[in-house]
């Protein structure tokens, strides 16, 4: 068990750190951004999965299966939109210096 | 080395502190043009990891293994397809979908505890419950705003005391969890009338916002699953899972109060005071009639103009014109026409969403110009080129107290000797208001989807010589 007052000081630490990575961030990059966030609180995962693990009723398998599966698509889908979307980027940078 | 023998839960804790950091990493690395590819890969690298070892060390029966693994390569290879598949132009709807799914898992997390029902005191109760109710409204929020911007939903449900509706709904389900964790009401009625509720709340709040502000909506919701999944970390113990949700959340927050800054809107604004109850009263400042023009004359015009601003918006997304659009830019500079790429900070559906077309398109950065850089070029601009853009550009904006989006940063187009529209027709834009800049004097109308007209453009301009 992660102690009360250390996982205040964790989610405190972890808010500075998100707000700080951000704050200086172009706005061409807002929306790949907002996809590559959305990819790492895919995160969600390792619980569902964690969950899944311990059902012991079949409700808890159900809700538990439903869980992994969302969670699994939250992960896959936002890597492969973000990657998609920044790969684009690298193939306007590149086109711009061959040019060049 | 009596220390050398490591317990498998050590094991699982570093690898989820080795993920915490690559995922930090990575978001860092994303928020620069030159190392944002790698950065999605060293977050990548953080997920597999934390995913394996999970997978390996979770102490699962084989039932319940074989059920994670099912779930997970169904789940995947779903999601893989469908990102791989879908078009840029529809990335922020998919972006929505995958949010929500996130959502939702969070949410399912804690039912599974919550029925459990054997919490160890209060405060873990405490933090499943809200954990669960962000996630859910998250999770049904993210799947109507993903309903709307695939067209599935289109109109903007309102009608007279919705708030009060919502109010209440919100207040039924903090009542709910507060009987819960005080009254200890934990029966399988009680939890799952919360999550009724809380999924209910995300659906109401959510219909009655206008499609414009969805980009807003989508940015929170991606803020407030990332605060789920933080939450539900604290009831699993999951360090990866806070510092993962918490750092989402926080950057996640500061990107939606960017995005509604851009906007010139408040976020109780976007939430509570919804566009159209005021926009349907917007319409009273514009008066005069829309002048068209054909292809061939607009062809001529761009062909010997010196300077071209082209102004992209969602319509230029929505026809997926943005290859033509930049085969008729490469035209006019042959021509020697000096071209530029004017980005409204919320064109399009999201923030970013034209410079992602535009760079797939293989628009070089230098072109691209965003509001501060251009907006005293339009000045100088013998033609402005709307291509399915339109509250971004309208001097109601600026000019029109009455006006329900006055005091929005626009893009002053209308400074333009010239202004040719492309438009698919006389209505109105997707905020339902009226734009003053169509019917000014110097403006003409052309039209047309965006990819037919930059089509008929690229002739007419091949024409003029």
């Amino acid at each position: 068990m992660i102690d009360g007052v250390i996982a205040l000081y964790i989610f405190m630490l972890a808010a500075f750190t998100g707000y700080e990575v951000i704050s200086r961030v172009p706005v061409i990059l807002h929306t790949p951004l907002m996809s590559g966030s959305n990819f790492v609180h895919g995160i969600v995962l390792v619980g569902a999965m964690v969950a899944l693990a311990s059902a012991d009723s079949t409700l808890a398998r159900v809700i538990g299966v439903a869980g992994v599966f969302l969670a699994a698509g939250n992960a896959v889908g936002g890597y492969v939109v973000t990657e998609r979307m920044l790969q684009m980027f690298v193939k306007a940078g590149r086109r711009k210096s061959e040019s060049a | 080395m009596s220390g050398a023998t490591f317990s498998t839960q050590t094991l699982l804790q570093l690898s989820y502190l080795v993920a915490a950091a690559l995922f930090i990493v990575g978001l860092k690395r994303m928020s620069s043009p030159l190392t944002a590819v790698s950065g999605v890969r060293w977050a990548g690298v953080g997920m597999l990891l934390a995913t394996v070892v999970t997978l390996a060390f979770m102490g699962a029966s084989p039932e319940n293994l074989a059920l994670v693994i099912g779930a997970v390569v169904v789940g995947g290879a779903l999601a893989w397809v469908s990102g791989k598949r879908v078009a840029m132009t529809n990335m922020p709807q998919m972006i929505a979908l995958y949010n929500g799914m996130g959502g939702g898992a969070a949410a399912a997390i804690a039912a599974v505890e919550l029925y459990r029902g054997d919490a160890p005191n209060a405060t873990h109760l405490t933090i499943a419950l809200i954990g669960g109710f962000i996630g859910s409204v998250s999770f049904s929020g993210s799947l109507i705003a993903f309903g709307k911007l695939q067209g599935l939903i289109t109109r903007s449900v309102r009608f007279g005391g919705q708030k009060v509706v919502n109010l209440a709904i919100l207040i039924a389900t903090l009542v709910l969890g507060a009987s819960i964790v005080v009254a200890a009401h934990d029966s399988l009625q009680m939890v799952s009338a919360f999550f009724v509720m809380a999924l209910l709340l995300g659906i109401a709040m959510t219909l009655p916002i206008g499609g414009a502000d969805m980009p807003v909506v989508i940015s929170l919701y991606n803020a407030l699953t990332g605060l789920a999944v933080g939450f539900e970390g604290f009831v699993l113990d999951n360090a990866a899972m806070i510092i993962a949700g918490t750092v989402v959340g926080a950057a996640g927050t500061l990107l939606t109060q960017l995005m509604a800054k851009a906007m010139n809107r408040s976020l109780g604004n976007v939430l509570f005071a919804n566009f159209g109850e005021s926009g349907s009263s917007g319409t009273g400042g514009v008066t005069g009639t829309q002048k068209a023009i054909e292809a061939a004359d607009a062809g001529v015009m761009l062909a010997f103009s010196q300077k071209v601003i082209v102004v992209p918006g969602y319509g230029m997304a929505v026809a997926q014109a943005q290859h033509k659009v930049w085969e008729l830019c490469q035209l006019l500079i042959e021509h020697g026409v000096q071209v530029r790429f004017a980005i409204h900070p919320v064109a399009g559906r999201m923030p970013g969403h034209m410079n992602v077309l535009l760079a797939e398109a293989g628009v070089p950065y230098e072109l691209i110009a965003d509001l501060d850089e251009i907006n005293a070029e339009f000045e100088t601009a013998d033609v402005a080129l709307i291509i399915g853009a339109n509250d971004v550009v309208n001097p109601d904006a600026r000019n029109n107290r009455q006006s329900p989006i006055y005091g929005m940063p626009i893009l002053n187009a209308d400074k333009a000797k010239n202004v040719v529209v492309i438009k698919r027709g006389q209505g109105q834009g997707f905020s339902g208001i009226d734009n003053a800049l169509f019917v000014l004097d110097q403006t003409r109308m052309l039209y047309g989807d965006a990819q037919g007209a930059a089509g008929q453009l690229i002739q007419a301009v091949k024409a003029a010589g």
